[in-house]
């Protein structure tokens, strides 16, 4: 009865077919020079989102295809109708306006050398707003809640969040992922005490032995290379120890409750890669640092992410809805702002974790036909690239 | 039913959660096990923040604590049944 006779949304087709359920104009910087430029013509153009990052220049190897990935994969999501975007120079800039391009969506690309930013910022405006005329003439559609993308990656978790709101999120995606959804969870460190569980959620033995290989590199490469010491309060982080959290493995089994009971993941994601097996529950290899990991997601292509919280982590990201869910009840009575579903209920036992999934399904749904989220009515607009190594 | 203090996810977990603010010593607590809503009581051996963790038997420096019936680590100090479980007395076992 999940969806309650009730499973469509009203949201943007886009050329592609695709799904998005927000509508933005977007002013996409290649490289971190280019950023003073993608500000001025946002804040020219009324209706536009500029969105500045710290890289782009330098960059190389499997770090440059990230960088790539990440920004294109950014501009092709469904919740951006048309993207101009600005580099320092044609070469890059043009790679990702192609890249952009394959979507079908308006997109176009200006450089910055042999114009100066004036002329730039002028010729960009210009065209930003011709999109701005275009996409908010564009209507919202039925669209089947199946047609949707929806990632998931919890914060400042506790012991709540594995008691309350990560199988909130889990109770949903078993409802959904049947229904024909995609589905994305990650959080590469932060298996780490449950890898054995993960490993056997694999649809596959292939899957499974290729997500346990992808997790043991992250251990050897990066853990077990740069630590000073146990982690202490970087995993678990100062807030999950504050909330209760004691260890890596007890914040472990709470994240994977968020991939329910029933769900198997059929493949497994670079990050910011776009699934490409169909509908299904898939892992991206990623931080579990709440923005970069969001940041990610968004570039492989999902519109709504749902957001299991204990403590309270205040994350947005400029593209996509962030649903925040809570089981604490000290943090939603003292940061009642940042939360759009409550579930404290789970720990007085007065709701179950089947009517929890309802009640999230219920606020994808508004969320998908236009209700703005705690985190988009506070402004919040993180985006955040993932970098894998220094430049050159 | 009224409103557990402690939950505890499975039978074999040896630690449960705090779920109500200002939880005091000397607490009579009603303790819920998820996994089929059971219930027994315990009582609180110390004030415990919301969320953090009380041992349900008394456990030695050396075991293995059990939640959602996996191991989470060893106790590094001996604990009391209806003690404070936190880093004072829990690590991991991983990096």
């Amino acid at each position: 009865m999940a969806l309650n006779g009730n499973s469509t949304v009203l949201a943007y087709r886009r050329e592609n077919d695709r799904v998005g359920v927000r509508n933005y104009v977007v002013i996409l910087p290649v490289d971190d020079i280019s950023n003073a430029a993608c500000e001025s013509v946002a804040n020219n153009i009324k209706g536009t989102i500029a969105l500045p990052h710290s890289y782009g220049r330098l960059q190389f190897g499997e770090d440059l295809d990230l960088h790539f990935r990440t920004m294109i994969g950014t501009g092709s999501n469904p919740n951006v109708a048309a993207v101009i975007v600005i580099g320092i120079e044609p070469g890059w800039t043009k790679r990702i306006v192609d890249g952009i391009a394959k979507t079908g969506k308006p997109v176009e690309g200006f450089s910055i050398e042999q114009n100066g930013d004036l002329k730039t910022i002028m010729d960009a405006s210009r065209k930003a707003k011709e999109f701005v005329h275009w996409a908010s003439e564009l209507p919202r559609v039925e669209c089947p809640i199946s047609d949707l993308w929806i990632s998931t990656k919890c914060g400042e978790s506790d012991t709540t969040t594995g008691l309350g709101s990560c199988p909130t999120v889990g109770n949903m995606y078993d409802k959904l992922i049947p229904e024909g959804i995609y589905g994305v969870f990650g959080e590469t460190s932060e298996i780490t005490g449950a890898e054995h569980i993960c490993k056997e959620r694999a649809a596959d033995p292939e899957t499974g032995e290729r997500w346990y290989k992808m997790w043991k590199a992250y251990q050897d490469d990066v853990i077990e290379a740069n630590k000073v010491d146990d982690l202490s309060e970087s995993q678990p982080t100062k807030g999950n120890i504050e909330g209760g959290l004691t260890t890596i493995e007890e914040k472990a089994l709470g994240n994977l409750e968020k991939i329910g009971r029933e769900c198997r993941y059929i493949d497994i994601l670079e990050p910011a890669e776009q699934p490409a097996k169909g509908p299904g529950l898939y892992f991206m290899d990623s931080s579990s640092a709440a923005a970069e990991c969001v940041t990610l997601m968004a570039a492989g292509g999902y519109v709504i992410h749902t957001f299991p919280t204990g403590q309270g982590n205040v994350v947005g990201n400029p593209i996509v809805p962030v649903i925040k869910i809570s089981a604490n009840p000290r943090t939603v009575r003292t940061m009642s702002e940042h939360i759009d579903v409550d579930v404290t209920g789970i720990l007085r036992r007065d709701m179950t974790i089947d009517e929890a999934g309802d009640s999230l399904i219920d606020m994808i749904r508004r969320t998908a036909n236009g209700r703005k989220t705690a985190a988009e009515a506070l402004g919040h607009r993180e985006f955040v690239m993932t970098k894998l190594y220094r430049s050159a | 039913m009224s409103e557990p203090h402690l939950l505890v996810h499975e039978h074999k977990d040896n630690v449960g959660v705090v779920v109500v603010e200002g939880l005091k010593a000397g607490t009579d607590m009603l303790c819920v096990v998820t996994a089929d809503n059971s219930s027994f009581n315990l009582t609180a051996k110390a004030d415990v923040p919301i969320g953090h963790k009380i041992a349900l038997s008394d456990l030695k420096s050396g075991d293995t604590a059990i939640k959602y019936g996996e191991d989470i680590g060893r106790f590094v100090a001996d604990v009391e049944k209806g003690g404070h479980v936190h880093v004072q007395n829990l690590k991991t076992k991983r990096w």
